[in-house]
């Protein structure tokens, strides 16, 4: 399968978000490739914005079944949430869980004036009511595959499609 | 020693009694675990979901109020369902078994034991018994071990250090008695601490002490020379009878840390004490509150190393 | 009862035999080994093609648990287990609840033993009232009624003055008195060897010194006295060193050690496997190295099984409140013969051990497989691989560290005065 260059998506992304930017918005990205995107949109963007990163694995629906992820990272949200406006940052948005448990993560810093989400790929395959403010890419991928993103040494950014095992 | 009854078969932890024989990676998954936590106890809501749903038994067998109070504050944290029991003053009294203690309290759909017991092993005995899904975290038996307490140290010497890897690190007091110090021990030597030290009058050695990797010093001018970290223990008042010790005043003169002698230790010596102290028995207030004293973070720390040890047991 | 147990490899310390023989038995006594008496008709002929017959096994320790501890075994049920070890003589501390300390006591336990079948029952009779180590007991009466000797069993004796007067009046008498040596206060609290293990699981120990120290002390005293001291359970190297000091400068001593302490060390309490929480407490390795050699080389002079039962409830404890004590006499022999392969020691060596030297020391006629002797036989198979299960324990009590683990040699028969005690039927 044919797939654009992540940082050409960027470069659409950040066309799309910028309009709806405004000063006193907060970036949040999603532990890991959410934050990526998010350094990538911010720079693309030129923009200081606070940053801010989420590690969702003490909010994830499926503790019970799969414990709790090997390499855990401190969540830092390094202003005041209260009131803020946030535009949340993920890779790759599926079945719409992960960012249920980023919500409610945000939610135990304040109550943000308002929540937008911003993904470089829709994948579809939704469970939850949950849809991109902003989108890089929209991809229809059957369940039995698998999308990452990839960060190499230099920081150039690929995406890894698999077969599911 | 004792893996097989701690971990499950693909190498996780099952349960959390000793740290003797716990592979390194499992150490630092608990203490990089416990930083996460850490940045939760900054928030505005201190709370994560994480353990909704599961309940949670506290089982001391012998008082302790703030090894109970920690692991009560971090199962709360997590969300969980906490309920303590001082079975010292309930069900043993009455002549019930410890393992029929535990198999009733297993049926009220435990999912957690938090135990706390004066005889070396008890935890030991009670993982053996308890039903595959529930899981056993020991808080103190005897004088085996204290792994939690162990835990919070290791994470306060790398919050302090950074790594261990190039640390001589000492700890002082009545290692003989000190569940504390066992787990210490074992944890420093596996997190490949070059040098750790023991300091304490042969009276309050365990023989063959040295089988444990560590050095021994009779004396604290020897003993604490040089150290990055100095890890004092609490000397109990009962230790007075029995002939271990003549008095509390010879021994705060010649083992009780105090501003002159800590001055032996490298200028950027972290001061440690598992609480609760004695000042002027093995501490003097100006070490214990002083610019060396890492004491207070202690307990700050100890919350999120529980909640660490609780969500990584709950979710194998 | 005519018995002829045929093509057996017959073993007998005291001749020397280590031969295939037939065994012909009539009227409770071995009537002939080899040669066939005139007129032998057998009511009962055993196949024993491939099997070992040798003495009956002398056990000197084996608790029976009555009177007083029925919750943890019965006589009926020990003397099963013991029958089924191939132990046809046994003595019986007097740690019972009543300790045995009163003739009357002795006599119920004689006529109770005599009276259903199994081993013979040799009671060790307290050698201190209530073995508090305080006033003696009445050591002549006790002897007349079955006493074959005096012991504190595992109880301390504090007060060295007693020590001394209970050994002076065993002299009187000229009885035997078996002895543990443990320093009561250098032991007091301990449960475990004072080494490597007790120093990583935090366990209450007991330093060397409690075996010694006290040793030292029954030497002095028996030197003075002209006591017959049998030591029993010896547990360290360096009492062992004195023992064979001792023995050297012509002390009439003997010594035991316990099956288990041949093969364990402080090393198999590290699952805190209260099975092996024993008196006196496994030590190190170089200890129970030195056990083995002691053994071979004649130091030590019998092997027991110090049997135990006790009850799971007592058991299922934390290591340090459990109840000590293993349940061993069905393991007096495999474990025997597993030192004796592993230390490639002869057969007939092995089986002096548990039987002709065990019955010298407590002065019985046994152990002994000749003609004219009590026939009392053991008869097992030194290769027969089977494992140690509460199914296949006899005893009531299934508190042993072999449980889960195979052991080799198992007893087929045991024949007692001339009757089949036991047959193994699988």
């Amino acid at each position: 399968m044919h797939l654009p260059q992540p940082g050409e998506l960027t470069a659409t992304l950040a066309e799309a978000i910028r309009p709806a930017l405004t000063p006193d918005c907060a970036l949040v990205g999603i532990h890991t490739g959410g934050v990526w995107v998010m350094d990538a949109l911010a720079e693309v963007l030129g923009v200081d914005s606070p940053r801010g990163v989420l590690d969702i694995s003490f909010y994830r629906d499926d503790f019970s079944r799969i414990g709790l992820h090997p390499q855990v990272k401190p969540s830092r949200i390094p202003f005041d949430v209260e009131g803020r406006k946030i535009l949340l940052v993920d890779d790759v948005l599926y079945t719409g869980r992960t960012v249920r448990a980023a919500m409610n993560l945000l939610f135990d810093y304040g109550r943000p004036a308002a929540i937008r989400l911003a993904v470089l790929v829709d994948r579809g395959g939704r469970e939850l009511p949950i849809c991109p403010d902003f989108m890089g890419l929209r991809l229809d991928l059957g369940p039995d595959r698998h999308i990452s993103l990839q960060r190499d040494e230099a920081g150039v950014l690929s995406f890894l499609v698999r077969e599911k095992v | 020693m004792n893996g097989d009854l701690q971990l499950n078969a693909d190498g996780s932890l099952r349960h959390l009694l000793t740290l003797d024989g716990l592979p390194a990676r499992i150490l630092t998954q608990i203490l990089d675990t416990a930083e996460s936590f850490i940045s939760v106890a900054q928030r505005e809501v201190k709370k994560v979901p994480l353990l909704r749903g599961k309940a949670i038994f506290n089982l001391f067998f012998e008082p302790s109020t703030r090894t109970r109070t920690t692991f009560e504050i971090a199962a709360k944290r997590l969300s969980a369902d906490v309920v303590n029991l001082n079975i010292a003053s309930s069900a043993q009294s009455k002549g019930e078994t410890l393992l029929d203690t535990v198999a009733n309290l297993s049926a009220m759909q435990a999912d957690m034991f938090v135990v706390r017991h004066a005889a070396s092993g008890a935890p030991h005995l009670i993982a053996r018994h308890v039903a595959p899904h529930i899981h056993v975290v020991n808080a103190g038996d005897g004088r085996c071990a204290h792994p939690t307490q162990g835990l919070l140290d290791m994470f306060t010497i790398r919050q302090h250090k950074g790594s261990f890897h190039n640390l001589r690190v000492a700890v002082v007091g009545d290692l003989l008695h000190s569940r504390v110090a066992r787990s210490q021990i074992h944890a420093l030597t596996t997190l490949g601490c070059p040098e750790v030290r023991v300091v304490a009058p042969r009276t309050l050695l365990p023989r063959d002490v040295d089988s444990l990797g560590v050095h021994v010093h009779y004396r604290m001018e020897t003993g604490i020379k040089d150290c990055d970290v100095v890890i004092m223990l609490r000397l109990q008042n009962e230790r007075m009878q029995g002939a271990l010790l003549p008095s509390p005043q010879e021994y705060f003169k010649y083992w009780g840390l105090t501003p002159d002698k800590l001055r032996l230790a490298r200028p950027d010596v972290i001061v440690m004490h598992p609480g609760p102290m004695n000042r002027g028995v093995e501490i003097d207030s100006g070490v214990a509150d002083g610019v060396h004293s890492v004491i207070l973070n202690q307990v700050t720390y100890g919350i999120a190393v529980r909640m660490a040890v609780m969500s990584l047991l709950a979710g194998n | 009862m005519k018995i002829l147990i045929r093509s057996g490899r017959v073993i007998d310390p005291e001749s020397g035999l280590d031969a295939v023989r037939d065994i012909y038995i009539a009227a409770g006594r071995i009537v002939a080994v080899g040669t066939v008496p005139a007129d032998f008709h057998p009511n009962l002929e055993i196949d024993a093609g491939g099997l070992v017959v040798c003495p009956g096994l002398v056990d000197l320790s084996v608790r029976l648990r009555e009177p007083g501890f029925e919750y943890m075994a019965t006589l009926e049920s020990e003397m099963r287990a013991a029958a089924a070890g191939g132990v046809t003589s046994l003595a019986c501390p007097p740690d019972t609840d009543p300790p045995l300390d009163e003739p009357g006591l002795v006599e119920m336990l004689k006529f109770r033993t005599r009276n259903s079948p199994g081993p013979r029952v040799y009671p060790v009779g307290a050698l201190t009232w209530k073995l508090k180590g305080e006033r003696l007991t009445e050591m002549a009466e006790l002897s007349e009624a079955g006493c074959v000797a005096f012991s504190q069993a595992d109880a301390p004796l504090i007060d060295t003055r007693v020590l001394l007067r209970a050994l002076e009046y065993a002299v009187t008498f000229d009885l035997p008195v078996w002895l543990r040596p443990q320093d009561p206060h250098l032991a007091r609290d301990g449960v475990a060897h004072d080494g490597v293990v007790a120093a990583r699981l935090g366990l209450p120990a007991i330093p060397v010194p409690a075996e010694t120290v006290a040793l030292q002390t029954i030497l002095l005293l028996t030197r003075e006295t002209g006591a017959r001291v049998h030591l029993a359970r010896m547990s360290s190297r360096a009492g062992l060193d004195m023992v064979r000091r001792a023995k050297h400068d012509g002390l009439r001593i003997t010594c035991d050690v316990a099956a288990h302490h041949v093969h364990l060390s402080e090393m198999d309490l590290v699952d805190f496997d209260a099975n092996c929480h024993l008196v006196p407490p496994l030590r190190s390795i170089r200890d129970r190295d030195a056990i083995r050699s002691a053994l071979r080389e004649g130091l030590v002079d019998a092997v027991c099984s110090d049997h135990a039962p006790v009850n799971d409830d007592a058991k299922e404890l934390p290591f340090q409140e459990a109840e000590p004590g293993a349940a061993g006499v069905e393991l007096l022999l495999p474990l025997t013969l597993k030192w004796a392969r592993e230390m490639q020691v002869p057969l007939l060596q092995a089986i002096d051990l548990v039987t002709r030297r065990p019955a010298r020391i407590l002065g019985i006629q046994a152990g002994i497989l000749m003609a004219g002797q009590p026939a009392d036989l053991c008869i097992f198979d030194p290769e027969r691989p089977w494992t140690v299960s509460r199914q296949t324990l006899l005893s009531l009590g299934k508190n042993s560290p072999y449980l889960g683990m195979e052991l080799q040699g198992q007893v087929m028969y045991t024949i007692i005065d001339g009757h089949v005690d036991f047959k193994r039927n699988h």
